[in-house]
């Protein structure tokens, strides 16, 4: 009897093992099927014409493969929204875990969560139909859908992650830490400043990652608004194709298996390396500088 | 003497000091606090546009009609059904992966390589972004699985995305519940797996359930994954098979602002569409998090 | 809680389950400027005949033709001719398509609604495209930065501009690409510095049409030919249709249904 029983268990271990590498197995699978179907982008174009070509013109005769200037537009609008979102999200986190009340915590935490749930593709609306006109309005640019309202919007969509990991680390410092230097006397602030940041570093550090690693995989936001344009931007109100943007566009009229579909397929390959290394870096900050507790997903 | 001579000046010169830094503390938690006034404003703000141009729209008709005449009337029944009938198949598919997952990440791992590879596999599972997630599930289910454009592929695509959502809401429960419920199970004899199933999973369902909300919210939202798995513009029938093509809320607001035929016309229509949409979201997100903070303050 | 989610579940599998009930269906994807033709003839001829199903994708023309080529669509709306690198692809894969031509277009330059230019000849144009006018001053309008938009890729409105208007050189890529005649109308519309191009059946009270050598765009300039960027709008169907595809064709085709229909969108009938 207990033979069966401890058989049927160790089979049991095995088989929730097996479906716990789900996560790596999927993983892999998509690496895979980038791999796949983007290599042979490059039969016909160099790697280094792929990345750094500045001209995209996918279906001209002949065609232009160069992902140059929507790497940049990635990176700017990325750039430029964390310019914003470290700020206001890390701000917001030190707010909700030091100085707020326990009463104002109860109402802001769920407001910036709630933030977080609003779907992409409302942000992005808001951001074509509201902010687009305003900024044409009242700051007379030329269009209003450029890099810098995509950077705006994709703050909007960065701010609660960095501010929800962000606050966690900071929470999680040691309170004997945050008494001794009060009783050292310290105020607040140089509490917060000097003891409870450092210490709560790599988990702050996390957060901006991981925010950043969100801007630059956003599609919903960039397709609607930052304007469209493959070229390298000027200024901080030049329309941009950043990535995302550009393979949610055109995916549907590229040929199957064409020229064109693998070129996309590259780009998505070129996309998924950017955020995968963002996230490696943020693993290895949170394992290795790990100061205080715990490892959350 | 010195010493001394310092510590008078110190001492006299304290109190100004201190109200010096107490004032550079005032002035920093003002910002501080616009900080935190300031996303919360931007929610407000948001919401503000989307309720005040978009609650004219709402009628019965708007929520039970398919829409007609070029979308400038009707409504957008085919789409909350699209959108519905995506997210409970993506939980379907995520839901048991997730939460044996978890069990096994929880109840059975051993610290070492292989725990952190995993994890490492699901910390990144959860920052690819959405388009990549498109692009695999046009490559793996649309065609090389078969399926086609169809709700099938659409959940399926869905289902990958949400299982770190799953998986992280699932842990946490487990680890919520008490080592002493296990420990007391074993020591009644029941093996690990009784112990999982009878005692551990039933006192964790409610966190799971939290977990499970907030992916169906999640995935309701997504329209990058669906944009080439299984929405279309216009429908007019509702799904007959999981093989069909679906309408659904993000991707009709997508469409009807961008590639629609009467963009300004249908424009409260698409602030409907959204209010719709946000309000499904943020519903189910809410609940959520009640359920949640409900169960925090009852351990 | 547990009850409800099981229930829906339940009510899923069964929704999901409930018979694939043998209905006529057509699927029809591609260009956006021929998406409100489709549209409208598609719901006039759902009405009579009710058993058929058409669901509509717009996306562009070159949707369209990769999902012809790609046997995942009964009818690719065009708003260009099929291209020859298509038709060997679409040979390949032993697919023969069949072009309807359905209406004619012709696509008008605009700009806002506020701005003075009222007519631009086609080489200006062509260097507005190409980036090489940037300021309204040069046209004879105000001194304002020229914001140009185009139409992106997959766009045969795009293509029939390349050709007529670019002759055959690229847009500059300053340009900022929409995906749709709706789109580009909505942008121009809000943009005072903007122009842009969409075809006849999408002009509004809120953008303004340019006249093209002095030759305004009309359905009898482009029945005459006179009007320079003209164009027909087209079906195509893998192989000679049959069934309901065929008779959806054929009401699109005749003259006292879907060329009326034709007409009330905006666009050209053929006759």
């Amino acid at each position: 009897m207990i033979n069966i029983r401890q058989f049927k268990d160790k089979w049991l271990h095995r088989l929730f093992f097996c479906i716990a590498t789900a996560s790596i197995a999927i993983l892999v699978m998509i690496s895979l099927f980038l791999f796949m179907e983007g290599l042979p982008i490059f039969q016909k174009v160099s790697v280094t014409d792929f990345i750094f070509g500045k001209y995209w013109y996918p279906t001209s005769d002949p065609p232009d493969f160069g992902i140059f200037p929507l790497i940049i537009g990635s990176i700017a609008v990325t750039v430029i929204s964390a310019m914003m979102s470290i700020p206001l999200g890390v701000m917001t986190a030190i707010y909700l875990a030091e100085i707020a009340s326990s009463k104002v915590r109860e109402i802001v935490k769920p407001v910036v969560e709630l933030l977080a749930a609003l779907p992409s593709v409302v942000i992005g609306f808001f951001g074509m139909v509201v902010v687009a006109p305003f900024l044409q309005n009242i700051l007379d640019v030329p269009t209003g859908l450029n890099l810098f309202n995509a950077a705006l919007m994709l703050a909007f969509m960065s701010i609660p992650t960095i501010c929800s990991i962000s606050e966690d680390a900071i929470f999680s410092v040691p309170v004997a830490l945050k008494e001794a230097s009060l009783s050292l006397g310290a105020t607040h602030w140089e509490t917060i400043i000097r003891v409870i940041l450092p210490a709560s570093i790599s988990g702050i550090s996390t957060a901006v990652i991981l925010g950043m690693s969100r801007a630059i995989g956003e599609t919903m936001v960039v397709l609607m608004v930052a304007g469209g344009a493959a070229m390298i931007p000027t200024g901080i109100f030049d329309p941009v194709r950043p990535m995302p943007a550009s393979i949610a566009a055109e995916m549907a009229e590229a040929p199957f298996r064409g020229d064109h579909y693998y070129a996309l397929f590259a780009t998505g390959i070129v996309l998924f390396l950017f955020t995968l290394m963002f996230n490696l870096i943020a693993d290895h900050i949170a394992n290795k500088y790990r100061q205080t507790g715990e490892a959350s997903l | 003497m010195d010493a001394k001579a310092d510590r008078n000046i110190a001492k006299k010169a304290a109190p100004y000091l201190r109200r010096k830094r107490v004032l550079t503390q005032t002035i920093t938690f003002f910002f501080f606090r616009s900080a935190a006034l300031i996303n919360g404003l931007a929610l407000i703000i948001i919401l503000y546009f989307v309720i005040s141009n978009g609650w004219r729209a709402i009628n019965w008709t708007f929520l039970s009609q398919p829409p007609m005449d070029s979308m400038t009337k009707g409504g957008i029944f085919p789409c909350i059904v699209g959108t519905l009938a995506l997210s409970i198949g993506a939980l379907i598919f995520s839901f048991p992966i997730g939460v044996s997952s978890a069990i096994y990440l929880n109840e059975y791992a051993r610290p070492g390589r292989v725990l952190r590879i995993i994890r490492l596999g699901i910390n990144n599972l959860a920052g690819v972004p959405s388009v990549v997630f498109g692009l695999f599930g046009l490559a793996f289910f649309v065609i090389y699985l078969k399926l086609g454009v169809s709700l099938l592929a659409g959940a399926l695509t869905l289902g990958v995305m949400n299982l770190p959502i799953v998986i992280g809401a699932s842990e946490e429960a487990l680890k919520g519940v008490p080592k002493s419920y296990r420990e007391a199970s074993l020591g009644l004899g029941a093996t690990k797996l009784q112990t999982i199933f009878r005692v551990v999973l039933p006192a964790a369902l409610p966190g799971i359930l939290t977990g499970a909300i907030l992916g169906i919210g999640r995935a309701a939202g997504e329209t990058a994954p669906i944009m080439f798995t299984a929405a279309v513009f216009f429908s007019p029938r509702l799904p007959k098979s999981v093989f069909d093509e679906i309408m659904a809320l993000p991707y009709h607001i997508y469409v009807l602002a961008t590639a629609g035929t009467e963009i300004e016309k249908t424009r409260p229509l698409q602030y409907g569409t959204s209010l719709v949409l946000i309000a499904l979201v943020l519903g189910i997100n809410l609940v959520a998090i009640i359920y949640r903070s409900r169960l925090r303050r009852k351990r | 809680m547990k009850k409800s989610v099981f229930i829906s579940v339940i009510l899923v599998v069964l929704f999901c389950t409930a018979g694939i009930v043998f209905a006529g269906k057509v699927v029809i994807k591609g260009s956006t400027t021929v998406l409100p033709i489709a549209q409208k003839t598609a719901e006039a001829f759902m009405k009579e005949n009710p058993e058929v199903s058409i669901s509509i994708s717009g996306g562009g023309s070159g949707n369209g033709m990769k999902a012809l080529i790609d046997k995942t669509t009964d009818i690719a709306d065009s708003s260009r001719f099929i291209k020859d690198k298509e038709v060997k692809l679409a040979m390949e894969k032993g697919v023969y398509p069949v072009p309807f031509a359905v209406a004619y277009d012709c696509i008008v330059p605009v700009v806002h609604t506020s701005n003075p230019v009222k007519d631009i000849s086609i080489d200006k144009l062509k260097d507005v495209y190409q980036g090489k006018i940037k300021n309204w001053k040069e046209l004879g309008g105000d001194d304002r930065k020229v914001v140009v938009i185009s139409r992106d890729t997959s766009s045969g409105t795009y293509e029939v501009w390349e050709d007529k208007v670019m002759k055959k050189e690229r847009v500059y890529p300053g340009a900022l690409l929409q995906a749709s005649n709706g789109a580009v109308a909505q942008a121009v519309s809000k943009n005072k510095n903007a122009i842009g191009y969409i075809g006849v059946g999408y002009i509004n009270k809120d953008v303004k049409p340019l006249t093209v050598n002095g030759i305004q765009g009309n359905p009898k300039t482009t029945l005459e030919g006179s009007y320079p960027i003209s164009r027909a709008l087209y079906m195509f169907t893998p192989g000679w249709p049959e069934g309901d595809v065929a008779n959806f064709i054929n009401y699109v085709l005749n003259p006292e249904k879907g060329q009326k229909l034709v007409e009330e969108v905006g666009f050209v009938p053929l006759y």
